[in-house]
């Protein structure tokens, strides 16, 4: 079958896809963006977190043809799609997040969007690196996207919150220490750059 | 396989009709798991996020019409005055990413004696909206679970809506899982006060081929708060009929030796829910009684 | 700034910035945020098929036939292979035995062996074709435990073992024994005046690192392969890959892909040889990634133990002697199961000074899922049962558990139970002492001013007390690791070095076939050329085979061996780079002749500070490069009949304090904080060596409340092959992991460096267990503990 839907602010379309297919194979092997990992395909472990029409899912639960006609964020547009939240926010009257409509009306420009290049990187990305909390690094995207939308709904979470938040991302190699640091971080910076 | 895209509830229902296997998804969170492992290829998947309204739900008098695929988090977010016992399952359901997208028409569809939405359901007393081209209708959430993974459920119908009834009183949810987040119940247990009604309703989940109620512990229950006039006094449950209704809820189980737990462990552990949440429940009561007493 | 005239004398690399010591960030950080870093499942190739493996339902049995007709008929089937399609004579593989069949021939030993593999121009047209394939089976008694294994009519695992272990052992089912003796443990006893025994078992944990097993093999016009592959070791992987497909090595080139974690779980091959052959037989590249069930049969595990321990102990509280059995289940292949055995019993009384030993370890095959490497193997399971026999040892003397351990406490200089003296720092009383010292979490933190916060309680969401059973327990343990491969095996790594100007600056590119797994291996490489080198800029290569073998990134070795190899190759480079300056440019100033030549800040510098030359300028347009071999200290076998013998290079020393909440009426543990005092010689990236710290603390929390793979005892199948039912720790089970790093050098090894990935791992279970004890009093010989234990409801 054939489906249709916009990812980081394009349109893809994909074709002979199988009907059973997930949205994060479909991301990965026919769309060219393998950032959505594939640890454990049954929810467990969130390395395949993407945003749908905002809301932060596991791409291997949903099924390719879902998809058809939605909004996907992943971690290659996470930079971009931070700083027009950003900008933005500037113009909002202190509003943090992103409305649904603000999200769709977004559209990530260049040939480089895809990959990240060229972008410059999202204070949580930064925040990762900065902090020591990748290592393998394959939990990672789904660690940020999940992360990036936390802030954007709590700006000031308490550590409680922040191991909330992240409870459906595991990690095997880095004991979550540096990755609560990182997110404390990102938060950090975020109200000092308000 | 083939994809089914039903635009309207009417269509699903007539594709439905027409492909009694059609496996109906909708936060996917079992079907894609299945279908990921290789444990399932039906002839025809037919997705249900097209339906606006089974993500909707209506606050009436006496109850609350929830849409088949409210995701839990909305649930927890925006039910939970409500319906605080499936607000509380819904906590601990998986992941906030699968909390995001899930919703309890899942669960009944899989109808998992491990559902977490199952004990507070029957807790709360609930019916199930179920539809097909042949008509609707209206299944008690008592005579919903039929067996291991078996609902009542003729194979044209499709889950609609749940209709539970809103909460007269304190409720409390408890699952036991071997890690502090994102885990599969041992067992879990339900507990809703009816004041209203002066009754007082259980759920058990994982702790037997289906999710049960605990009768005979909420007959001992309800005989002993009218005996004692707990429901007027406001006293203290005296701990021999919280040990009474927890024993009584341990034996309601008939539960198995699996990689989840032991079947005796299970037996244990929904004593000691039951007990809890009793209390918790209760004290709850007694504060909002006591509060009542004294705006009175 | 020298002020009074008189240079201040300067040693290389000190004033190089991002050099060892510091905190650099990861070269490869920024890919790995942006989703661009290339793993192994991620690799795609224009034309590509995608390999499945047809695994065995049943785990001992002899295979009556294969079907793969209706398989092969399949459209969009390219290729199905069995056994009897395998190229050359060599059929089977393995790390140091070489039992593993590249696929089942005649017989499966365990569940889910590889039977047959597919290639297809899909997934899912691969796995259909899959189970087309008729297999029937008729199914052998299966081989469980030490009982069933070493009975007289036991059936053989392996019916024709030739290796070199077969001599020696009791039984063919039993893989390798190490005995370690030393003293006289019956008279020993004789002074004892207090004896403790006890019997301990470890259950089967999994590495579920979360990369999945996954590569690409694309065939080459010269009839040769590339595959792109996540592995612990490229050169490994190669010498058993290359005889398989019948080339040469150099017809097999490897390139290492992105790796998602590894913890001895990439020691062994898994789709390497499959993916190869398939590309060689359909002449197109072949992908092969497994899903998460799948991987639980890919790869091995970590031993299950059971141990058995007799400590004793006068009654001042000096231990006498220890007497050990401890019985390693190696599954269905050897894989590490020797070097497994040696770790257990060479380090089987801790990290403890006794003079009277008796030690026995064997590994077993059995039909259960083959087990190897996990990250501090041999030494985590029996620092599981030596740390509990210190608490009942303590308990018994009415002893401070602590003092106990400090009392007894290995010492520089002490003899190892084989004879050999630990001849750098071993400040096993200090660790202990320093994590005892750390301020303790504050109690009852789930209290708030709007009840109790769930999340910081036991059951976590779950929402099971608001405080009721809750008590609180501490524990400590203390571990030792040998650092590096022991045992006489000649434990060497290469690096190539080069250095040239780019862009009008001077470069250092270095090439190794070290795979990073995560652990940060390339910036400290990178942080090394820095300070050897005195340049700004480092290129870290890729690691492939066209550079010699780096050694296996395991034992807590690269940092020090490849570590090594690289500061060896970049003082080889320095002094040409020397030379070089002084061939051009020596006349210009006598101190080319006279001082003590340093490069720092892209320059060439006398140790007074004084500026000779530019790099860009001694250099010009030449590259110099070196690529060398280093290897650290010998190492010897162990004597076979008593153990004695220098089996060891280094030792990593850790120690932690586990604090937790018991819910005592359900069991559920939560974990409050897990302290660690860790030695680490010198720490090259601090930032790193804490992650490694709090990492390996995890791991070793995970197995002592939830981790476990069930096998069935009657059939010896796998029940909980999944991240549903196979249990990791998610961030809401896991404590902060306050980190004490203390840097006592050894004198042997680069920088003063210690190894540091595995210590860790190691006295954090038998802390937490230790901390669940003291806050239910029970015994608990078992790990992982789970509710029913807790609850007397098993």
């Amino acid at each position: 079958m054939r489906v249709n839907f916009t990812v980081n602010g394009r349109p893809q379309q994909a074709d002979d896809v199988w009907e059973g297919e997930s949205l994060l194979y479909v991301l990965r092997e026919r769309l060219g963006l393998p950032g959505s990992k594939n640890a454990c395909e049954q929810g467990e472990c969130g390395s395949c977190t993407v945003r749908l029409d905002g809301v932060p899912v596991c791409s291997c639960l949903v099924a390719a043809g879902q998809a058809e006609g939605r909004e996907v964020v992943t971690v290659e547009g996470l930079a971009e799609y931070a700083r027009l939240r950003a900008r933005d926010s500037g113009d909002a009257d202190g509003a943090c997040g992103t409305s649904l409509d603000e999200a769709k009306g977004w559209r990530a420009d260049g040939a480089d969007a895809q990959t990240g290049e060229g972008a410059g990187l999202s204070p949580v990305q930064q925040a990762f690196i900065d902090a020591g909390a990748v290592q393998c690094g394959f939990c990672t995207p789904g660690l940020l996207v999940a992360a990036d939308e936390m802030l954007e709904r709590n700006p000031d979470p308490s550590d409680a919150d922040i191991r909330e938040a992240l409870s459906g991302n595991l990690c095997r190699c880095t004991g979550y220490e540096k990755i609560m640091d990182a997110v404390r971080l990102a938060a950090a910076r975020q109200s000092e750059g308000v | 396989m083939d994809f089914l895209r039903p635009a309207s509830w009417e269509e699903a229902l007539a594709a439905k009709a027409e492909h009694p296997t059609a496996v109906p998804i909708a936060g996917g969170t079992d079907v894609m798991v299945e279908i990921n492992f290789d444990h399932r290829r039906p002839d025809y998947l037919m997705d249900l996020t097209r339906i606006g309204e089974l993500s909707a739900w209506e606050v009436g008098q006496d109850t609350v019409r929830l849409g088949a695929s409210v995701p839990y988090a909305t649930i927890m977010e925006r039910l939970r005055p409500e319906l605080p016992g499936l607000a509380l399952a819904s906590h601990t359901v998986a992941s906030p990413q699968i909390r995001n997208r899930g919703g309890v028409g899942g669960n009944l569809g899989t109808a998992s004696p491990a559902g977490d939405a199952h004990p507070a359901l029957l807790a709360a007393g609930a019916e199930v909206e179920v539809e097909s081209v042949r008509g609707s209708r209206r299944i008690p959430i008592d005579d919903f679970y039929t067996g291991v993974k078996r609902n009542a459920l003729a194979p044209d119908e499709l889950i609609r809506a749940v209709h539970i009834d809103k909460a007269d009183g304190p409720q409390q949810y408890s699952k036991v899982g071997t890690r502090n987040a994102m885990v599969i119940a041992v067992c879990a247990f339900g507990l809703a006060l009816h004041p209203g009604t002066r009754t007082v309703r259980t759920g058990i989940g994982s702790a037997a081929p289906t999710p049960i109620r605990a009768r005979a512990a909420e007959d001992f229950l309800n005989a002993a708060l009218e005996e004692g006039g707990f429901w007027d006094n406001g006293k203290i449950i005296t701990p021999s009929v919280a040990k009474r209704f927890a024993d009584l809820c341990a034996a309601a189980c008939n539960p198995i030796d699996d990689v989840r737990g032991t079947a005796s462990y299970r037996r244990h552990a929904v004593g000691v829910m039951a007990r809890r949440t009793l209390t918790w429940t209760w004290e709850s009561y007694r504060g909002a009684h006591r509060t009542t007493e004294g705006v009175a | 700034m020298p002020t009074n005239g008189v240079p201040t004398k300067i040693t290389q690399g000190s004033g190089t910035k991002g050099g060892i010591g510091e905190s650099t960030l990861r070269p490869d950080g920024t890919l790995k945020v942006t989703g661009e870093f290339a793993y192994s499942s991620d690799m795609w190739h224009e034309d590509m098929l995608w390999g499945q493996i047809l695994r065995s339902t049943v785990a001992h049995a002899e295979i009556v036939s294969v079907d793969t007709a209706e398989a092969l008929a399949t459209p969009g089937v390219y290729a199905v292979m069995t056994y009897d399609d395998l190229p050359t004579e060599v059929k089977h593989y393995g790390l140091e035995i070489q039992d593993t069949p590249v696929l089942a021939h005649g017989k499966v030993r365990h569940h889910g062996e590889p039977v047959a593999i597919v290639a297809a121009d899909h997934p899912e047209t691969a796995r259909r074709a899959a189970a087309k394939i008729k297999v029937e089976y008729r199914e052998l008694p299966v081989i469980t435990d030490e009982a069933s294994a070493t009975a007289p009519d036991a059936v053989l695992v392996h019916e024709h073992r030739d290796d070199h272990h077969v001599g020696h052992v009791p039984h063919p089912n039993i893989v390798h024994r190490q005995p370690i003796v030393r003293g006289d443990v019956a008279a020993a006893r004789e002074r004892a005046d207090v004896v403790v025994e006890g019997e301990y078992t470890f259950g089967m944990q999994d590495q579920a690192f979360l990369g999945p097993e996954s590569g690409l093999a694309v065939p080459e016009e010269d009839g040769g392969v590339h595959l792109y592959i996540a592995t612990q070791w490229l050169h490994s992987d190669l010498r058993q890959i290359a005889p398989v497909l019948g080339l040469p090595e150099d017809k097999v080139r490897m390139t290492l892909a992105g790796v998602g974690g590894a913890f001895g779980g990439r020691e062994d091959l898994s789709m390497q040889i499959h993916a190869c052959l398939l590309a060689l037989r359909t002449g197109k590249p072949v992908k092969i990634v497994y899903n998460r069930f799948e991987s639980f049969f890919g790869h091995v595990h970590r031993h299950p133990a059971k141990l058995y321990y007799e400590h004793g102990a006068t009654a001042d509280g000096t231990l006498t002697h220890v007497k050990a059995r401890i019985v390693l289940d190696g599954g269905a292949y050897a894989s590490a199961s020797p070097a497994v055995v040696g770790n257990a019993s060479s380090l089987g009384v801790g990290p403890y000074a006794v003079d009277d030993v008796d030690i026995e370890a064997i590994a077993l095959y059995t039909n259960n899922p083959p087990c190897g490497a996990m990250r501090g193997f041999g030494a985590v399971q029996a620092c599981f049962a030596y740390e509990a026999q210190m608490d009942k040892l303590a308990a018994r003397l009415g002893m401070d558990p602590v003092e106990l351990r400090r009392r007894n406490a290995m010492e520089q200089g002490t003899l190892l139970p084989t004879g050999q003296p630990v001849d750098s720092p071993a400040p096993v009383a200090e660790l202990l002492r320093r994590v005892k010292a750390m301020p303790l979490p504050p109690e009852r933190q789930w209290e708030s001013s709007e009840g109790a916060d769930v999340r910081q309680l036991p059951g976590g969401l779950s929402n099971t007390t608001h405080g009721e059973g809750v008590v609180r327990g501490i524990g400590y343990a203390v571990g030792i690791k040998n650092v590096g491969f022991s045992e006489g095996f000649d434990d060497y790594s290469t690096a190539r070095v080069r250095m040239e100007v780019v862009g009008g600056e001077p470069v250092a590119t270095v090439h190794t076939a070290m795979a990073e797994v995560g652990q940060g291996g390339v910036t400290v490489h990178a942080q090394i050329a820095r300070t050897e080198l005195g340049v700004a800029q480092v290129t870290i290569h890729p690691a492939d085979t066209r550079v010699g073998s780096a050694g296996s990134t395991s034992a807590s070795r690269q940092t020090y061996v490849t570590g090594g190899a690289i500061r060896h190759a970049c003082e080889l480079v320095r002094e040409k780079v020397l030379d070089l300056g002084r061939r051009k440019l020596g006349s210009y100033h006598p101190a080319w002749a006279h001082a003590e030549l340093l490069l720092e800040g892209g320059k060439v510098v006398t140790d007074g500070g004084e500026v000779l030359a530019d790099l860009v300028d001694v250099l010009g347009d030449e590259a110099v490069e070196v690529e060398e071999e280093w290897r650290h200290r010998p190492t010897e076998p162990f004597d076979l009949r008593t153990g004695q013998g220098n089996g060891h290079v280094q030792y990593s020393f850790a120690a932690h304090r586990a604090v937790v909440e018991v819910d005592t009426e359900l069991g559920l543990v939560k974990v409050i904080e897990l302290a660690c005092a860790q030695d680490v010689g010198k720490a090259l990236n601090p930032l790193s060596v804490v992650g490694q710290i709090q990492g390996g603390t995890t791991q070793g929390l995970g197995v002592a409340v939830m981790e476990e793979i069930l096998v069935d005892p009657r059939t010896a199948k796998v029940r909980n092959p999944s991240f549903t039912d196979y249990l990791i720790p998610t961030i809401l089970d896991t404590p902060t992991i306050p980190v004490d790093v203390l840097e006592l050098a050894d004198d042997h090894a680069p920088y003063g460096l210690r190894g540091v990935g595995e210590a860790p791992t190691l006295s954090s279970t038998p802390a937490v267990l230790a901390a669940i004890r003291a806050a239910t009093g029970l015994e608990l010989n078992r790990t992982p503990v789970r509710p029913e234990h807790l609850t007397g409801m098993s």
